[in-house]
């Protein structure tokens, strides 16, 4: 705060070039120092009325001053807490020397409180907003700027950040947020609540057309929890971020729990279970490098197709690499599939070995990895191209279907409808979880989400049923039915209404030997036979040669296009 | 003819062109034998005692198949005499000695009376059959410490124990009895002198139906760790021509003295005087035998299966030769850095033999997507080189373990990497000992030097920006263009453990250091495990098991694993603002080493250890494994009981 004050009142060109230079060398670096000179000459007075300045000092200034946030001692103090500040955080995310940086010089319009004076007024306000690139790829971003006011939320910063949006828009690449913001600017009052909504409209505009994504590194709390809310991914940062309504004391004052900021808003709490974040990383530096890994799996908007890594063979540096092969051995066989199904059909096995084993490079971005984890949902690549997988996760909860699984796969489906990204569903489902709970909790219309999201996808749909596709639930995971483009079955499929033993207690109920009915019914439904005479799977396949075929189905599929009917939109149950 | 295998872990490729059945089990349905047989029968669930070791299961599955011949394989039934005898009266021929033979050599006891009498040498201090933990202790004091305690009926190293007084003479009886009965059903022990320092050598010998016998020169198998052979090789650095006739005499004398049909294995411990001592006789098939087929020529299987029908032995005591040398090594899914080999569990995600390597076998029963579970030995293969000279078969090994691919369970391929590069193994200055001795405080993986340490870096940092070069090189419908950032020179920030290092890259083609260069070429793939380098000049086998977005790199260098971390130099500045996350205090909580089972649980809450006194017992891939506590204190409950089933860090026993 000083440091800047008297940045802004120092007179003397000498002096202030020199501080110019100084601090545009540290700050390449991202590591700001205050070694900028104390002289307390003015500092009460406004810099124009004393300032024997150029209009280009003043420039140097300005973007000195702007750089320095809200000065040395509260980056310091945001350092201490374990963040970085706004503009380390999106030099991190960004390729170096890449960001163009908007409306660094807008300041707070607020005249109340005080908040008029010199001293209160801070070029850029509390948020660094620009464009720049992630390995080549553009984007827009926003860095909420903690030691300006705690990063709290004026009419101007609001301003900001909807100008990139806009800008996102009509170029149609996507918007990173990075939130770390006290909440609004209280001194602005409605001020502030309309730049709230300024943003939701965007969000809400965008969605769908431009990828939003929002990562929550320092506290994000009230109104302000809608913006991350409805962008596409949100993401945590573990012990420094939260995200709630109302904190812990209004929560006290209201229903008496007592509870710590971590329980209410933590990032283990919304990953785990609340379902709000997509993912948490250990701190901000990992935070950031997989923002920039996840980005390589999204396109620029729905107008564009897919990412896929180039296929080319690069020669990058004749001495250094000699060249960087860039087969991803699309028809590579996988043996480990063979015996990857348990022959006891009561014995679970890991969905997530099945989809390493699958996918490039055995890189897969899980997408709430710790919450509904009886449905595996994330990105990987096949041949080099970006698909969306989904998957029962047989090892939790048998792979069933509930309320928190469908609305899971239901979102990320969606998602990949919206941006062109194929998707690839892997079986193995006994059916919907019964019982009060989810009957109570709604589970027929939140299960109906799923089957709406696979439904009215156009993207290209491969599904594989590894084992079981029971009852309802088959019909819901990207079935034949539901326009699926090329739906394949292993050997160890059993499509069914239901399991052996369910069946038999209704079909030959008061029969007498039971178990010879119940071998019966296996030999005829236990098995992929059903499905396949009636040409609900195109194909019983090996299960090595899985990943050989879905590279190959969707080089065909590339050029898929299907129309839904004209309507405004559809009328998803929510 | 209609063969029957018992096999627990191998396959031998003469058998593909034979119709023969394996006793495979529901647990090892995935095993690749299975998939070779003609036919194959389950005898039954996981644990070998309901298994392999159910004799009435593979009776009737011999019946079933109408076999008419059985080889038993390494272990489990191979020195059973019970199955050899039922075999014999159903009038199936048990493709190995003969009952007598296995019997005589099988137990301990009257084995060494017989290579006594055979004018065989023998360890002095030899004695008796022992019931109880006092008898235990007097026979030790009788031979004089130190002694080794032993099941009788065990093989190898299975429950041999050392004690140097009488109250570790107790608990070895008390262990050995116990593992003794678990895997042998026979709890008879044997207790005799233990020679300090000695060399593990055996010589393979093989005997027809007509009273011929041949030796087919030694085996060096000192590399052990808890009395289990983890490196052998054929020849010995350490016989002479001398020695070697007359080991190669006595053990054929031997074989005589019983009569003995088939192959076998006369096992001596030879002392740094090239003294050797009668240890016992393997009467079956040995692990490491494909070493001795290496140098000789001759195929063991297919000899026993003569011998079995009746035919003469082919081949004199003079066609038998030394041609060059032959190693091999032990691989097992075990954590080398827990006292050298702890077993470890999993499924093998990815795995890939060297077998594009010339003058490489590799002896496995496993493939992709194998178990290695708790239930059996955590052998994942055997690993043969062959050389005209020593050196090239070591240079051949080094090449082997560099190309091997093995992911999803912990292996000990660092350790053996170190052993085999080791300059006293190199030497052959070796013997049993060998491991405590080089190890003394554990094997802690290679130690790199500080060129190994820049090569190191170099990779893990040229690794890196092939990624970051790979991730800005997408293939999109340029609809908004994308510029990367054109870059000739790199500086990044390489961490390994503690320290950290600036590394620069430059157009130029080199990383540069701390002021030294080091060059770096290679075709890398990213997708594929296997990374070829040359570096400064020198081709590396390098493996990366792992590389994510926060810049932590794995990679398998010179065998051993390193975890690295590569970062920008502007991320790894940033990175000092970065909290340390503290993780929990392990002291006074125990958990699992490995996955196995309970076998005992010898305190309950409440009561007070002292530190190094036993908590609980925990059998995994059948050893017995005593976990003490760390500290004194007073336990505070207790997680586990007998009989139960844990996996690796499985919460045991928490102290207060």
């Amino acid at each position: 705060m000083a440091a800047i004050s008297v940045a802004r009142s120092s007179c003397g060109l000498i002096n202030g070039l020199k501080v110019s230079l100084r601090s545009v060398t540290r700050v390449k670096y991202g590591a700001v120092s205050a070694t900028v000179p104390q002289t307390s000459l003015h500092r009460s007075c406004r810099w124009y009325s004393v300032s024997h300045l150029s209009v280009k000092e003043r420039i140097d200034q300005k973007r000195q001053a702007a750089l320095q946030g809200g000065g040395q001692q509260r980056i310091e103090a945001q350092h201490k807490r374990g963040k970085l500040t706004a503009r380390e955080r999106v030099q991190l995310l960004l390729d170096p020397e890449s960001f163009v940086e908007t409306d660094m010089f807008v300041e707070h319009r607020c005249a109340d409180f005080g908040m008029e004076q010199d001293r209160n007024k801070f070029p850029g306000d509390s948020v660094v907003t620009g464009r720049g690139r992630i390995n080549g790829r553009l984007v827009y971003v926003f860095s909420q700027d903690f030691t300006v006011f705690g990063g709290s939320l004026s009419g101007a910063h609001a301003q900001k950040i909807c100008k990139i949006m806009d800008q996102a828009m009509t170029v149609g690449a996507p918007v990173i947020g990075l939130n770390d913001s006290g909440g609004a600017r209280i001194q602005e009052g409605v001020e502030s609540l309309a730049g709230y909504a300024d943003i939701f409209l965007r969000n809400v505009m965008a969605s769908g057309v431009i990828p939003q994504i929002s990562l929550i590194m320092g506290p994000c709390a009230g109104g302000a929890v809608y913006s991350p809310a409805l962008t596409d991914f949100t993401f945590m940062v573990k012990d420094t971020s939260y995200l709630f309504i109302t904190g812990p004391d209004v929560v006290k004052s209201v229903t008496n729990e007592d509870v710590t900021q971590e329980e209410l808003g933590g990032a283990k709490t919304h990953t785990t279970v609340s379902g709000v974040a997509h993912r948490a990383f250990e701190n901000d530096i990992e935070a950031l490098l997989n923002l920039r890994e996840f980005f390589n799996f999204l396109p620029l908007s729905n107008q564009d197709p897919a990412v896929t890594f180039a296929l080319i063979e690069l020669i990058t540096n004749p001495l250094l690499f000699c060249l960087i092969s860039h087969s991803f051995f699309s028809d590579r066989l996988v043996p480990s599939l063979d015996n990857i199904v348990p022959l006891e059909s009561t014995k679970a096995y890991d969905m997530l070995d099945i989809i390493h084993a699958i996918v490039d490079e055995r890189d897969f971005f899980e997408i709430m990895p710790n919450y509904a984890k009886n449905i595996v949902v994330g990105f990987a690549r096949m041949n080099g191209r970006t698909v969306g997988i989904v998957g029962n996760q047989p090892k939790v909860a048998s792979g069933c279907l509930d309320i928190n699984s469908s609305v899971k796969g239901a979102r990320f489906v969606r998602f990949c409808d919206a941006f062109n990204i194929p998707i690839i569903t892997f079986v193995d489902v006994p059916g919907f979880l019964p019982g009060t709970a989810q009957e109570y909790g709604g589970i027929i219309r939140h299960g109906a989400k799923l089957l709406f999201a696979f439904a009215e996808a156009t993207v290209p749909k491969i599904t594989i049923i590894t084992r079981k596709a029971y009852g309802g639930a088959y019909d819901v995971m990207s079935s034949k039915h539901l326009r699926g483009d090329v739906n394949y079955a292993w050997p160890t499929a059993e499509v069914a209404v239901m399991g052996a033993k369910g069946a038999v207690q209704i079909i030959f109920r008061g029969k007498e030997n039971q178990a010879e009915a119940e071998a019966e019914y296996v030999e005829k439904f236990a098995n992929p036979f059903p499905a396949a005479v009636r040409g609900f799977v195109d194909d019983i396949i090996e299960p090595a040669t899985t990943r050989k075929k879905i590279c190959q189905d969707l080089e065909v599929l590339a050029s898929k296009k299907q129309v839904n009917p004209w309507k405004k939109h559809a009328n998803i149950p929510l | 003819m209609n063969f029957a295998f018992i096999f627990h872990f191998f396959c031998f490729i003469i058998l593909v062109t034979l119709k023969h059945i394996n006793w495979n089990k529901t647990l090892n349905q995935k095993w690749v034998h299975v998939k070779m047989a003609d036919e194959a029968v389950c005898v039954g669930s996981a644990p070998t005692s309901k298994s392999y070791l159910n004799m009435d299961a593979i009776m009737d599955a011999i019946r079933v198949t109408g076999a008419q011949a059985v080889h038993p394989g390494y272990g489990f039934l191979s020195e059973n005499k019970e199955f050899a005898k039922r075999l014999a009266a159903e009038g199936v021929a048990f493709i190995g000695p003969d009952t007598h033979a296995i019997q005589a050599m099988g137990d301990k006891i009257e084995s060494k009376l017989i290579a006594k009498a055979a004018k065989v040498n023998t360890i002095p201090g030899f004695d008796g059959v022992v019931k109880t933990a006092e008898e235990a202790v007097k026979i030790a004091q009788e031979i004089g410490y130190p002694v080794m305690i032993k099941a009788s009926a065990g093989g190898g190293g299975k429950g041999m124990r050392i004690a140097w007084n009488d109250e570790e003479t107790r608990e070895g009886f008390r262990f050995s009895s116990q593992e003794a009965a678990s895997s042998f059903g026979d709890d008879r022990l044997l207790i005799e002198k233990y020679i300090d320092n000695p060399r593990h050598i055996e010589i393979q010998v093989l005997a027809d139906k007509h009273g011929n016998a041949l030796w087919l020169n030694e085996r060096e198998c000192s590399i052990q760790r808890r009395n289990q052979k983890v490196v052998e090789e054929a020849p010995s650095t350490f016989l002479d021509p001398v020695t070697r006739r007359a080991m190669g005499e006595q053990a054929v004398q031997l074989a005589k003295a019983v009569q003995y049909s088939s192959a076998g294995t006369v096992e001596f411990l030879v002392d740094s005087k090239k003294n050797f001592y009668f240890l016992e006789m393997n009467t079956r098939l040995q692990v490491e035998h494909p070493i001795t087929e290496c140098i000789t020529g001759l195929d063991l299987v297919e000899q026993m299966i003569r011998v079995a029908k009746g035919y003469q032995l082919q081949h004199t005591q003079d066609d038998i030769p030394i041609n060059g040398w032959a190693i091999e090594c032990r691989v097992y899914a075990e954590d080398p850095y827990k006292s050298f080999g702890l077993p470890s569990i999993g499924r093998l995600s990815q795995y890939q033999e060297p077998l594009d390597l010339d003058k490489v076998r590799v002896d496995s029963g496993i493939q992709e997507g194998s178990d290695i579970s708790i239930y059996y030995d955590p052998m994942i293969s055997k690993l043969i080189t062959y050389g005209a000279t020593r050196a090239e078969a070591l240079g051949r090994m080094e090449d082997a373990l560099d190309n091997y691919v093995i992911r999803g369970v912990t292996h000990n391929i660092p350790l053996l990497r170190e052993i085999i590069t080791h300059p006293r193994f190199v030497s052959g200055h070796i013997s049993t000992n060998f491991l405590p001795e080089v190890y003394p405080d554990g094997f802690k993986g290679h130690q790199l030097e500080a060129d190994a340490k820049r090569e190191l870096l170099a990779s893990a940092a040229v690794l890196y920006i092939a990624a970051e070069l790979r991730s800005a090189k997408q293939f999109v419908l340029f609809r908004v263009a994308s510029t990367p950032v054109e870059c000739s020179h790199w500086e990044l920030c390489v961490e390994l453990g503690e320290e950290r290092q600036d590394v620069e890259i430059s157009k130029s083609g080199t990383v540069e250091m701390d002021g030294a260069k080091v060059e770096v070429w290679g075709a890398l793939n990213l997708a594929s495990p296997l990374l070829p380098l040359t570096i400064n000049g020198t081709q590396r086998m390098l493996q990366c098991l792992s590389r994510d977005a926060a810049g932590v790199i794995v990679l398998q260098y010179l065998g051993t694993l390193f975890k690295v971390r590569v970062l920008s130099k502007l991320a790894a500045e940033l990175n000092s603002y970065m909290p340390e996350k503290v993780s929990e205090d392990t002291s006074s909580i125990l958990r699992s080493p490995m996955p196995g089972t309970v076998v005992a649980v010898s305190v309950k809450p409440g009561d007070t250890v002292a530190e190094g006194q036993e908590i609980c017992v925990i059998e995994a891939m059948k050893m017995q494994n005593s976990l003490t506590a760390v500290k004194q204190a007073k336990v505070k409950s207790v997680h586990c009981k007998p009989g139960e089933t844990v996996g690796e860090g499985d919460l045991l026993v928490e102290l207060e």
